[in-house]
Protein backbone atom coordinates (compact mmCIF):
# COMPACT_ATOMS: atom_id res chain seq x y z
CA UNK A 1 0.00 0.00 0.00
CA UNK A 2 1.50 3.28 -1.05
CA UNK A 3 0.73 6.29 1.49
CA UNK A 4 0.68 10.01 0.19
CA UNK A 5 0.29 12.80 3.78
CA UNK A 6 -0.26 16.39 3.34
CA UNK A 7 2.33 18.55 5.18
CA UNK A 8 1.61 21.66 5.41
CA UNK A 9 4.06 24.51 7.02
CA UNK A 10 1.90 26.84 9.14
CA UNK A 11 2.75 30.53 10.66
CA UNK A 12 2.70 30.55 14.37
CA UNK A 13 1.89 33.85 15.63
CA UNK A 14 3.04 35.73 18.95
CA UNK A 15 1.28 36.14 21.91
CA UNK A 16 1.55 39.82 21.22
CA UNK A 17 1.90 40.86 17.20
CA UNK A 18 0.85 43.41 15.03
CA UNK A 19 -1.44 43.80 11.76
CA UNK A 20 -0.10 45.30 8.67
CA UNK A 21 -3.12 45.19 6.23
CA UNK A 22 -4.28 41.68 5.75
CA UNK A 23 -1.52 40.48 7.11
CA UNK A 24 0.33 39.85 10.25
CA UNK A 25 3.49 41.62 10.59
CA UNK A 26 6.46 39.50 9.73
CA UNK A 27 8.65 39.82 13.01
CA UNK A 28 5.73 38.66 15.17
CA UNK A 29 5.61 35.07 12.64
CA UNK A 30 7.15 31.64 13.24
CA UNK A 31 6.71 28.62 11.22
CA UNK A 32 5.93 24.97 12.19
CA UNK A 33 4.73 21.44 11.09
CA UNK A 34 1.48 21.77 11.40
CA UNK A 35 0.01 19.93 14.44
CA UNK A 36 -2.63 18.02 12.55
CA UNK A 37 -0.54 16.81 10.06
CA UNK A 38 2.13 15.59 12.64
CA UNK A 39 -0.65 12.70 13.34
CA UNK A 40 -1.48 12.09 9.70
CA UNK A 41 2.64 11.71 9.30
CA UNK A 42 2.86 9.38 12.46
CA UNK A 43 0.08 7.30 11.60
CA UNK A 44 1.23 6.59 7.98
CA UNK A 45 5.15 6.04 9.16
CA UNK A 46 2.75 3.17 11.73
CA UNK A 47 1.41 1.74 9.15
CA UNK A 48 5.16 1.34 7.40
CA UNK A 49 6.69 -0.20 9.97
CA UNK A 50 3.68 -2.40 10.91
CA UNK A 51 4.49 -3.70 6.70
CA UNK A 52 1.26 -2.27 5.63
CA UNK A 53 2.47 0.15 3.78
CA UNK A 54 5.22 0.13 1.55
CA UNK A 55 6.15 3.49 0.51
CA UNK A 56 5.12 6.40 2.44
CA UNK A 57 4.94 9.93 0.22
CA UNK A 58 4.36 13.99 1.54
CA UNK A 59 3.24 16.39 -0.62
CA UNK A 60 3.58 19.99 0.13
CA UNK A 61 2.69 23.38 -1.04
CA UNK A 62 5.41 25.77 -0.39
CA UNK A 63 8.73 27.80 -0.96
CA UNK A 64 11.64 26.84 -0.24
CA UNK A 65 12.03 27.84 2.92
CA UNK A 66 9.48 25.33 4.01
CA UNK A 67 11.49 22.39 3.52
CA UNK A 68 12.62 22.31 6.70
CA UNK A 69 9.79 21.36 8.06
CA UNK A 70 8.89 18.94 5.53
CA UNK A 71 12.64 17.42 6.25
CA UNK A 72 10.84 17.16 10.05
CA UNK A 73 8.50 14.44 8.33
CA UNK A 74 11.56 12.99 6.60
CA UNK A 75 13.21 12.22 9.42
CA UNK A 76 10.00 10.93 11.27
CA UNK A 77 10.40 7.83 8.85
CA UNK A 78 8.29 9.31 5.54
CA UNK A 79 10.46 8.47 2.47
CA UNK A 80 10.59 10.94 0.13
CA UNK A 81 8.58 14.46 -0.40
CA UNK A 82 7.13 16.60 -3.19
CA UNK A 83 7.08 20.11 -2.72
CA UNK A 84 5.06 21.85 -5.07
CA UNK A 85 5.65 25.95 -5.38
CA UNK A 86 5.37 28.45 -8.59
CA UNK A 87 6.00 32.01 -8.82
CA UNK A 88 2.25 32.04 -9.67
CA UNK A 89 1.99 31.66 -5.62
CA UNK A 90 3.81 33.81 -4.47
CA UNK A 91 2.07 36.55 -4.17
CA UNK A 92 -1.27 34.96 -2.82
CA UNK A 93 -2.75 35.92 0.59
CA UNK A 94 -4.90 33.00 1.14
CA UNK A 95 -5.13 30.23 -1.00
CA UNK A 96 -8.26 29.19 -1.17
CA UNK A 97 -9.45 24.91 -1.00
CA UNK A 98 -9.90 25.11 -4.39
CA UNK A 99 -6.88 25.82 -5.35
CA UNK A 100 -5.43 23.29 -3.23
CA UNK A 101 -7.63 21.13 -4.29
CA UNK A 102 -6.32 21.56 -8.01
CA UNK A 103 -3.15 21.30 -6.98
CA UNK A 104 -3.00 18.23 -4.34
CA UNK A 105 -5.84 16.64 -6.75
CA UNK A 106 -2.85 16.60 -9.64
CA UNK A 107 -0.24 15.08 -7.37
CA UNK A 108 -2.38 12.25 -5.91
CA UNK A 109 -3.29 11.51 -9.54
CA UNK A 110 0.27 11.45 -10.50
CA UNK A 111 1.13 9.42 -7.04
CA UNK A 112 -1.76 7.20 -7.29
CA UNK A 113 -1.72 6.43 -3.51
CA UNK A 114 -4.32 3.99 -1.86
CA UNK A 115 -4.45 6.03 0.76
CA UNK A 116 -4.19 9.96 1.34
CA UNK A 117 -4.16 11.32 4.88
CA UNK A 118 -4.09 14.82 6.07
CA UNK A 119 -4.86 16.87 9.12
CA UNK A 120 -8.11 18.07 10.05
CA UNK A 121 -7.44 21.55 9.77
CA UNK A 122 -4.24 23.65 9.09
CA UNK A 123 -3.38 25.62 12.97
CA UNK A 124 -3.35 28.86 10.61
CA UNK A 125 -6.40 29.24 8.08
CA UNK A 126 -8.07 26.91 9.48
CA UNK A 127 -10.55 25.38 6.56
CA UNK A 128 -10.91 22.17 7.56
CA UNK A 129 -12.05 21.33 4.00
CA UNK A 130 -9.73 20.51 1.94
CA UNK A 131 -9.01 16.81 2.68
CA UNK A 132 -12.76 15.79 1.29
CA UNK A 133 -12.56 18.13 -1.32
CA UNK A 134 -9.34 16.06 -2.85
CA UNK A 135 -11.26 13.00 -1.89
CA UNK A 136 -14.81 14.27 -4.10
CA UNK A 137 -12.56 16.18 -6.79
CA UNK A 138 -10.60 12.90 -7.51
CA UNK A 139 -13.74 10.15 -7.32
CA UNK A 140 -11.98 8.95 -3.65
CA UNK A 141 -13.63 7.94 -1.12
CA UNK A 142 -12.97 9.69 2.19
CA UNK A 143 -13.92 10.54 5.98
CA UNK A 144 -13.32 13.69 7.46
CA UNK A 145 -12.41 14.08 11.34
CA UNK A 146 -11.00 10.35 12.10
CA UNK A 147 -9.54 9.51 15.35
CA UNK A 148 -8.87 5.98 14.69
CA UNK A 149 -7.63 4.03 11.73
CA UNK A 150 -7.97 0.20 12.19
CA UNK A 151 -4.47 -1.19 10.61
CA UNK A 152 -6.15 -4.52 8.91
CA UNK A 153 -7.93 -2.92 6.00
CA UNK A 154 -9.51 -6.04 5.58
CA UNK A 155 -11.08 -6.21 1.60
CA UNK A 156 -9.81 -2.93 1.20
CA UNK A 157 -11.90 -0.62 3.68
CA UNK A 158 -10.50 1.16 6.20
CA UNK A 159 -12.49 1.05 9.29
CA UNK A 160 -12.41 4.17 11.23
CA UNK A 161 -13.63 5.66 13.96
CA UNK A 162 -14.87 9.20 13.59
CA UNK A 163 -15.04 11.82 16.35
CA UNK A 164 -18.43 13.60 16.46
CA UNK A 165 -19.07 16.15 19.15
CA UNK A 166 -20.29 15.39 22.74
CA UNK A 167 -18.12 12.37 23.45
CA UNK A 168 -19.38 10.44 20.79
CA UNK A 169 -17.27 8.38 17.94
CA UNK A 170 -18.97 7.34 14.35
CA UNK A 171 -17.84 3.38 13.62
CA UNK A 172 -17.63 3.89 9.45
CA UNK A 173 -16.02 1.50 6.78
CA UNK A 174 -14.77 3.26 4.08
CA UNK A 175 -13.82 1.85 0.62
CA UNK A 176 -10.10 2.22 -0.41
CA UNK A 177 -8.66 4.35 -2.35
CA UNK A 178 -10.08 6.93 0.37
CA UNK A 179 -8.79 10.19 1.79
CA UNK A 180 -8.86 10.53 5.80
CA UNK A 181 -8.66 13.71 7.95
CA UNK A 182 -6.93 13.07 11.32
CA UNK A 183 -7.59 14.37 14.32
CA UNK A 184 -5.37 15.16 16.90
CA UNK A 185 -5.12 12.47 19.44
CA UNK A 186 -5.29 9.56 17.12
CA UNK A 187 -1.71 8.23 18.06
CA UNK A 188 1.12 10.17 19.80
CA UNK A 189 3.40 11.55 17.12
CA UNK A 190 7.01 10.61 17.85
CA UNK A 191 10.34 13.25 17.92
CA UNK A 192 12.88 12.82 15.11
CA UNK A 193 15.70 10.75 16.07
CA UNK A 194 18.98 12.21 15.81
CA UNK A 195 19.64 9.43 13.36
CA UNK A 196 15.98 10.13 11.50
CA UNK A 197 17.18 13.58 11.34
CA UNK A 198 20.26 12.28 9.31
CA UNK A 199 18.96 10.34 6.93
CA UNK A 200 16.09 12.39 6.17
CA UNK A 201 18.57 14.74 4.45
CA UNK A 202 19.55 12.39 2.24
CA UNK A 203 15.75 11.46 1.25
CA UNK A 204 14.51 12.58 -2.50
CA UNK A 205 12.25 16.02 -2.27
CA UNK A 206 10.70 16.44 -5.91
CA UNK A 207 10.39 20.10 -6.59
CA UNK A 208 7.33 20.80 -9.00
CA UNK A 209 6.26 23.77 -10.68
CA UNK A 210 2.32 24.15 -11.55
CA UNK A 211 3.36 23.36 -15.08
CA UNK A 212 5.15 20.27 -13.95
CA UNK A 213 2.07 18.78 -12.62
CA UNK A 214 -0.14 19.72 -15.15
CA UNK A 215 -2.40 22.66 -13.07
CA UNK A 216 -2.97 25.83 -15.07
CA UNK A 217 -1.90 28.76 -13.22
CA UNK A 218 -5.23 30.03 -13.41
CA UNK A 219 -6.26 27.73 -10.78
CA UNK A 220 -4.41 29.33 -8.32
CA UNK A 221 -6.51 32.83 -8.28
CA UNK A 222 -8.21 32.37 -5.16
CA UNK A 223 -11.99 32.53 -5.08
CA UNK A 224 -11.76 33.95 -1.98
CA UNK A 225 -10.85 37.52 -0.95
CA UNK A 226 -9.48 38.30 2.27
CA UNK A 227 -10.18 41.74 3.00
CA UNK A 228 -9.43 42.84 6.32
CA UNK A 229 -7.67 41.45 9.28
CA UNK A 230 -8.28 42.88 13.07
CA UNK A 231 -8.12 41.75 16.36
CA UNK A 232 -11.44 40.52 17.56
CA UNK A 233 -13.13 43.22 19.88
CA UNK A 234 -12.95 41.74 23.45
CA UNK A 235 -16.38 41.56 25.11
CA UNK A 236 -15.01 40.54 28.65
CA UNK A 237 -15.39 42.71 31.46
CA UNK A 238 -12.83 39.99 33.90
CA UNK A 239 -11.82 41.02 37.04
CA UNK A 240 -7.78 40.67 37.12
CA UNK A 241 -5.89 40.45 40.02
CA UNK A 242 -2.92 41.91 40.52
CA UNK A 243 0.12 40.99 42.59
CA UNK A 244 2.75 38.45 43.68
CA UNK A 245 1.21 35.09 43.50
CA UNK A 246 0.28 34.78 46.69
CA UNK A 247 -1.28 37.78 46.43
CA UNK A 248 -3.35 36.77 43.77
CA UNK A 249 -3.92 33.69 45.22
CA UNK A 250 -5.26 35.03 48.03
CA UNK A 251 -7.73 36.65 46.39
CA UNK A 252 -9.02 33.55 44.66
CA UNK A 253 -9.55 31.89 47.70
CA UNK A 254 -11.34 34.66 49.25
CA UNK A 255 -13.42 33.82 46.24
CA UNK A 256 -13.74 30.47 46.58
CA UNK A 257 -15.34 30.99 49.81
CA UNK A 258 -17.59 33.44 49.05
CA UNK A 259 -18.82 31.16 46.95
CA UNK A 260 -19.11 28.54 49.61
CA UNK A 261 -17.35 25.81 47.57
CA UNK A 262 -13.96 25.72 49.39
CA UNK A 263 -13.39 25.41 52.82
CA UNK B 1 -32.73 37.65 -4.82
CA UNK B 2 -30.51 35.59 -2.19
CA UNK B 3 -32.25 32.42 -1.64
CA UNK B 4 -30.63 30.05 0.72
CA UNK B 5 -30.38 26.47 1.10
CA UNK B 6 -29.08 25.74 4.99
CA UNK B 7 -28.89 22.17 5.77
CA UNK B 8 -29.93 20.84 9.04
CA UNK B 9 -28.15 18.51 11.59
CA UNK B 10 -29.10 15.28 13.56
CA UNK B 11 -28.14 11.92 15.29
CA UNK B 12 -29.51 9.19 17.03
CA UNK B 13 -33.06 10.53 16.25
CA UNK B 14 -32.31 13.87 17.51
CA UNK B 15 -32.11 17.23 15.62
CA UNK B 16 -28.71 19.31 16.60
CA UNK B 17 -28.95 22.69 18.37
CA UNK B 18 -27.24 23.82 14.99
CA UNK B 19 -29.96 23.02 13.08
CA UNK B 20 -32.07 25.97 14.56
CA UNK B 21 -28.96 28.14 14.57
CA UNK B 22 -28.50 27.79 10.86
CA UNK B 23 -32.25 29.12 10.35
CA UNK B 24 -31.25 32.24 11.95
CA UNK B 25 -28.38 32.29 9.88
CA UNK B 26 -29.90 31.63 6.83
CA UNK B 27 -33.11 34.02 7.51
CA UNK B 28 -30.88 36.82 8.08
CA UNK B 29 -28.84 36.34 4.83
CA UNK B 30 -31.91 35.82 2.98
CA UNK B 31 -33.63 38.73 4.34
CA UNK B 32 -30.58 40.82 3.42
CA UNK B 33 -32.01 40.84 -0.23
CA UNK B 34 -35.70 39.23 0.16
CA UNK B 35 -35.02 35.90 -0.86
CA UNK B 36 -36.13 32.73 0.40
CA UNK B 37 -35.35 30.46 2.96
CA UNK B 38 -35.16 27.26 2.04
CA UNK B 39 -34.12 23.84 4.35
CA UNK B 40 -33.24 20.20 4.00
CA UNK B 41 -33.75 17.86 6.12
CA UNK B 42 -31.70 14.88 4.96
CA UNK B 43 -32.26 11.06 6.69
CA UNK B 44 -33.46 9.90 9.99
CA UNK B 45 -37.17 11.05 10.68
CA UNK B 46 -37.66 13.48 8.32
CA UNK B 47 -41.24 14.29 9.14
CA UNK B 48 -40.70 14.62 13.16
CA UNK B 49 -37.36 16.76 12.26
CA UNK B 50 -39.40 18.81 9.67
CA UNK B 51 -41.81 20.04 12.18
CA UNK B 52 -39.49 20.43 14.47
CA UNK B 53 -37.57 22.66 12.52
CA UNK B 54 -40.66 24.64 10.58
CA UNK B 55 -39.65 28.05 12.97
CA UNK B 56 -40.58 31.20 11.96
CA UNK B 57 -38.95 32.60 8.72
CA UNK B 58 -38.54 29.49 7.36
CA UNK B 59 -40.12 29.68 3.60
CA UNK B 60 -39.82 25.74 2.43
CA UNK B 61 -38.31 22.52 4.12
CA UNK B 62 -37.26 19.99 1.93
CA UNK B 63 -37.50 16.03 2.96
CA UNK B 64 -35.03 13.88 1.97
CA UNK B 65 -35.81 10.26 3.29
CA UNK B 66 -33.28 8.12 2.93
CA UNK B 67 -31.25 6.24 5.49
CA UNK B 68 -31.65 6.38 9.33
CA UNK B 69 -28.47 8.50 9.96
CA UNK B 70 -26.08 10.83 8.10
CA UNK B 71 -24.34 9.23 5.10
CA UNK B 72 -21.66 11.91 3.79
CA UNK B 73 -22.86 10.12 0.08
CA UNK B 74 -26.38 10.55 0.67
CA UNK B 75 -25.99 14.22 2.12
CA UNK B 76 -23.54 14.95 -1.49
CA UNK B 77 -26.25 13.69 -3.78
CA UNK B 78 -28.96 15.20 -2.28
CA UNK B 79 -27.62 18.59 -1.76
CA UNK B 80 -26.31 18.94 -5.07
CA UNK B 81 -29.69 18.36 -6.40
CA UNK B 82 -31.60 20.24 -4.53
CA UNK B 83 -29.04 22.88 -5.77
CA UNK B 84 -29.72 22.00 -8.92
CA UNK B 85 -33.91 22.33 -8.50
CA UNK B 86 -33.51 25.36 -6.36
CA UNK B 87 -30.22 27.60 -7.87
CA UNK B 88 -30.30 29.26 -4.61
CA UNK B 89 -27.21 31.87 -3.91
CA UNK B 90 -25.87 30.53 -0.98
CA UNK B 91 -26.03 27.13 0.80
CA UNK B 92 -25.19 26.94 4.17
CA UNK B 93 -24.38 24.01 6.66
CA UNK B 94 -23.29 23.18 9.77
CA UNK B 95 -19.66 23.73 10.63
CA UNK B 96 -20.33 20.31 12.60
CA UNK B 97 -17.91 16.89 12.11
CA UNK B 98 -20.59 16.05 9.48
CA UNK B 99 -20.92 19.26 8.06
CA UNK B 100 -17.23 19.48 7.35
CA UNK B 101 -17.30 16.16 6.17
CA UNK B 102 -20.00 16.87 3.05
CA UNK B 103 -19.98 20.28 2.50
CA UNK B 104 -16.58 20.64 1.08
CA UNK B 105 -17.83 18.11 -1.19
CA UNK B 106 -21.06 19.45 -2.00
CA UNK B 107 -18.58 22.45 -3.29
CA UNK B 108 -16.17 20.72 -5.12
CA UNK B 109 -18.83 18.86 -7.28
CA UNK B 110 -21.23 22.01 -7.79
CA UNK B 111 -17.40 24.23 -8.65
CA UNK B 112 -18.70 26.58 -5.91
CA UNK B 113 -16.11 28.73 -3.47
CA UNK B 114 -16.58 27.21 0.31
CA UNK B 115 -15.48 29.08 3.27
CA UNK B 116 -15.89 27.42 6.15
CA UNK B 117 -16.31 27.85 10.28
CA UNK B 118 -17.94 31.15 9.40
CA UNK B 119 -19.17 33.72 12.68
CA UNK B 120 -20.83 36.44 10.42
CA UNK B 121 -22.25 36.49 6.65
CA UNK B 122 -23.53 39.36 4.94
CA UNK B 123 -24.30 39.98 1.44
CA UNK B 124 -25.70 42.25 -0.99
CA UNK B 125 -27.08 39.97 -3.14
CA UNK B 126 -23.66 39.30 -5.21
CA UNK B 127 -21.36 39.83 -2.92
CA UNK B 128 -20.69 37.44 0.46
CA UNK B 129 -19.00 39.01 3.16
CA UNK B 130 -17.49 36.17 5.43
CA UNK B 131 -16.20 36.74 8.72
CA UNK B 132 -14.05 34.39 10.51
CA UNK B 133 -11.24 33.53 12.48
CA UNK B 134 -7.40 32.29 11.89
CA UNK B 135 -4.36 31.38 13.81
CA UNK B 136 -6.85 30.00 16.75
CA UNK B 137 -9.04 32.77 17.22
CA UNK B 138 -6.05 35.44 17.44
CA UNK B 139 -6.89 37.20 14.43
CA UNK B 140 -10.58 37.72 12.37
CA UNK B 141 -10.75 38.09 8.97
CA UNK B 142 -13.35 39.21 6.45
CA UNK B 143 -13.64 37.91 3.10
CA UNK B 144 -15.70 37.95 0.09
CA UNK B 145 -16.54 35.67 -2.72
CA UNK B 146 -18.60 36.81 -5.48
CA UNK B 147 -21.67 35.18 -6.90
CA UNK B 148 -23.34 31.13 -5.22
CA UNK B 149 -20.98 29.64 -2.52
CA UNK B 150 -20.85 27.14 -0.05
CA UNK B 151 -20.26 28.02 3.55
CA UNK B 152 -20.14 26.34 6.95
CA UNK B 153 -21.21 28.43 10.32
CA UNK B 154 -19.77 27.97 13.91
CA UNK B 155 -22.90 26.55 16.44
CA UNK B 156 -23.92 28.75 19.23
CA UNK B 157 -22.50 32.17 17.18
CA UNK B 158 -26.42 32.72 15.60
CA UNK B 159 -29.50 32.20 18.09
CA UNK B 160 -31.74 29.81 17.95
CA UNK B 161 -34.54 30.54 15.89
CA UNK B 162 -37.68 30.10 17.75
CA UNK B 163 -41.69 30.68 17.18
CA UNK B 164 -43.26 28.49 14.57
CA UNK B 165 -43.80 28.43 10.78
CA UNK B 166 -45.86 28.20 8.06
CA UNK B 167 -43.49 26.77 5.55
CA UNK B 168 -44.38 24.08 3.12
CA UNK B 169 -42.75 20.98 3.46
CA UNK B 170 -42.49 18.49 0.91
CA UNK B 171 -40.89 15.64 0.23
CA UNK B 172 -37.88 15.30 -2.46
CA UNK B 173 -37.33 12.92 -4.31
CA UNK B 174 -33.26 12.56 -4.61
CA UNK B 175 -32.32 10.12 -6.70
CA UNK B 176 -29.73 8.75 -4.92
CA UNK B 177 -26.91 6.41 -6.47
CA UNK B 178 -26.18 3.31 -3.99
CA UNK B 179 -23.86 2.78 -5.89
CA UNK B 180 -21.55 5.80 -5.29
CA UNK B 181 -22.16 5.63 -1.84
CA UNK B 182 -18.62 3.93 -0.53
CA UNK B 183 -18.85 4.36 3.06
CA UNK B 184 -21.27 2.54 5.79
CA UNK B 185 -21.72 3.51 9.32
CA UNK B 186 -21.97 0.59 11.43
CA UNK B 187 -22.96 2.54 14.57
CA UNK B 188 -21.57 4.78 17.38
CA UNK B 189 -20.07 4.66 20.83
CA UNK B 190 -19.97 6.80 23.61
CA UNK B 191 -16.25 7.35 24.59
CA UNK B 192 -16.01 10.03 27.40
CA UNK B 193 -18.19 7.70 30.16
CA UNK B 194 -16.07 5.87 32.79
CA UNK B 195 -16.05 6.51 37.23
CA UNK B 196 -15.74 10.01 37.30
CA UNK B 197 -18.50 12.54 35.33
CA UNK B 198 -17.12 15.62 35.43
CA UNK B 199 -20.63 17.51 34.37
CA UNK B 200 -21.61 16.73 37.98
CA UNK B 201 -18.73 18.66 39.59
CA UNK B 202 -19.58 21.78 41.86
CA UNK B 203 -16.17 22.73 41.05
CA UNK B 204 -13.51 21.87 37.85
CA UNK B 205 -9.69 22.25 38.31
CA UNK B 206 -8.86 22.42 34.80
CA UNK B 207 -6.23 22.03 32.75
CA UNK B 208 -4.58 22.54 29.74
CA UNK B 209 -1.67 22.64 27.51
CA UNK B 210 0.34 25.29 30.27
CA UNK B 211 1.31 22.72 32.34
CA UNK B 212 3.52 21.65 29.78
CA UNK B 213 4.67 17.98 30.88
CA UNK B 214 2.60 15.25 32.36
CA UNK B 215 5.05 15.51 35.71
CA UNK B 216 3.44 18.50 36.55
CA UNK B 217 -0.30 17.19 36.57
CA UNK B 218 0.40 16.68 40.22
CA UNK B 219 0.61 20.15 41.41
CA UNK B 220 -3.42 20.51 39.54
CA UNK B 221 -4.53 17.14 41.43
CA UNK B 222 -3.35 18.79 44.84
CA UNK B 223 -5.70 21.83 44.22
CA UNK B 224 -8.61 19.82 43.37
CA UNK B 225 -7.88 17.50 46.64
CA UNK B 226 -7.43 21.22 48.75
CA UNK B 227 -10.75 22.01 47.06
CA UNK B 228 -12.41 19.14 47.19
CA UNK B 229 -13.14 19.81 42.93
CA UNK B 230 -12.68 17.69 40.07
CA UNK B 231 -10.16 17.63 37.95
CA UNK B 232 -10.38 18.46 33.91
CA UNK B 233 -9.02 19.28 30.72
CA UNK B 234 -8.71 20.98 28.02
CA UNK B 235 -8.15 18.49 24.48
CA UNK B 236 -4.37 18.94 24.37
CA UNK B 237 -3.75 17.03 27.91
CA UNK B 238 -6.09 14.18 26.69
CA UNK B 239 -4.40 13.79 23.02
CA UNK B 240 -1.51 13.50 25.23
CA UNK B 241 -3.04 10.57 27.27
CA UNK B 242 -2.37 12.21 30.51
CA UNK B 243 -5.96 12.36 31.29
CA UNK B 244 -8.56 9.84 30.25
CA UNK B 245 -11.47 11.19 28.05
CA UNK B 246 -14.01 11.54 30.64
CA UNK B 247 -12.22 14.25 31.83
CA UNK B 248 -12.21 16.37 28.14
CA UNK B 249 -14.07 19.63 28.31
CA UNK B 250 -15.22 20.74 25.13
CA UNK B 251 -17.10 20.20 21.71
CA UNK B 252 -15.69 16.70 21.37
CA UNK B 253 -15.94 15.86 25.15
CA UNK B 254 -18.34 17.14 27.45
CA UNK B 255 -20.22 20.17 28.39
CA UNK B 256 -19.99 21.82 31.77
CA UNK B 257 -22.15 23.63 33.44
CA UNK B 258 -20.00 23.74 37.48
CA UNK B 259 -20.62 26.95 40.09
CA UNK B 260 -16.58 27.64 39.45
CA UNK B 261 -14.61 26.68 36.72
CA UNK B 262 -11.16 27.31 37.20
CA UNK B 263 -9.21 27.59 33.42
CA UNK B 264 -5.07 26.44 34.11
CA UNK B 265 -2.76 27.23 31.31
CA UNK B 266 -6.23 26.82 28.63
CA UNK B 267 -5.96 29.40 26.13
CA UNK B 268 -9.57 29.18 25.38
CA UNK B 269 -10.36 27.81 21.70
CA UNK B 270 -13.74 27.90 20.79
CA UNK B 271 -13.86 23.98 20.60
CA UNK B 272 -13.26 24.25 24.31
CA UNK B 273 -15.26 27.42 25.32
CA UNK B 274 -18.29 25.48 24.00
CA UNK B 275 -18.03 23.48 26.71
CA UNK B 276 -17.63 25.58 29.40
CA UNK B 277 -18.98 28.74 28.66
CA UNK B 278 -22.21 27.85 30.90
CA UNK B 279 -20.01 27.86 34.28
CA UNK B 280 -21.74 29.69 36.90
CA UNK B 281 -17.78 31.78 37.49
CA UNK B 282 -15.09 31.03 35.14
CA UNK B 283 -11.57 32.24 36.58
CA UNK B 284 -8.55 31.79 34.23
CA UNK B 285 -5.00 31.98 35.36
CA UNK B 286 -2.69 32.12 32.24
CA UNK B 287 0.31 34.02 31.34
CA UNK B 288 -1.02 35.35 28.26
CA UNK B 289 -3.39 38.29 28.89
CA UNK B 290 -4.56 38.19 25.38
CA UNK B 291 -5.59 34.63 25.29
CA UNK B 292 -9.51 33.95 24.20
CA UNK B 293 -10.04 32.52 27.88
CA UNK B 294 -9.88 35.84 28.91
CA UNK B 295 -12.62 37.09 26.77
CA UNK B 296 -15.25 34.67 28.79
CA UNK B 297 -13.42 34.79 32.41
CA UNK B 298 -15.19 36.67 35.34
CA UNK B 299 -11.76 36.95 37.10
CA UNK B 300 -8.26 35.91 36.09
CA UNK B 301 -5.12 35.96 37.00
CA UNK B 302 -2.43 36.97 34.24
CA UNK B 303 0.93 35.00 35.95
CA UNK B 304 2.56 31.68 35.59
CA UNK B 305 0.92 28.69 36.50
CA UNK B 306 3.51 27.45 38.61
CA UNK B 307 3.58 29.84 41.54
CA UNK B 308 0.17 30.79 41.58
CA UNK B 309 -1.63 27.16 41.92
CA UNK B 310 0.93 25.68 44.63
CA UNK B 311 0.13 28.82 46.44
CA UNK B 312 -3.22 28.73 46.23
CA UNK B 313 -3.37 25.12 47.78
CA UNK B 314 -1.34 26.44 50.16
CA UNK B 315 -4.41 28.38 51.31
CA UNK B 316 -6.76 25.69 51.77
CA UNK B 317 -4.32 22.83 53.24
Amino acid sequence: MKILVTVKEVATVEDEFEIQGTEIADQYLGADLNEWDDYAIEEAVQLQEEGIADEVVTVTIGPEDCEQTIRQALAKGADRAVRVWDDALEGVDLLDVNAKTEILSAVVEEEDPDLVLTGVQAGDDSFAATGVSVAENLGFQWGAVVNHLEHGFDDDVAAVRRELEGGVEELTDIELPAVLTIQTGINEPRYASLRGIRQAQQKPMNVQSLGDIGVDESAVDSELELTDMYEPESESDVTVWEGSAEETASELGDLLRDKGVAP
Amino acid sequence: MTDVLAITDHRRGDLRDVSYEIVTAGRQLADETGGDLHLAVISGTVDDFAEKVNREGVDAIHTVDYGEEFNHDVYTQAITQLYDDLAPQYVLAPNSVNGLDYAPAVANQLDLPIVTDTIDLETDGETLIATREMYGGKVETTNELEGPAVATIRSTEWPKAEGTGDASIEAFDADIDEGAIGSTVNGFEEVAGGDVDISEADVLVSVGRGIEEEDNLPIIEELADALDATVSSSRPIVDNGWLPKNRQVGQSGKVVTPDVYIAIGISGAVQHVAGMKGSDTIVAINTDPNAPIMDIADFAIVDDLFDVVPALTEEFQ
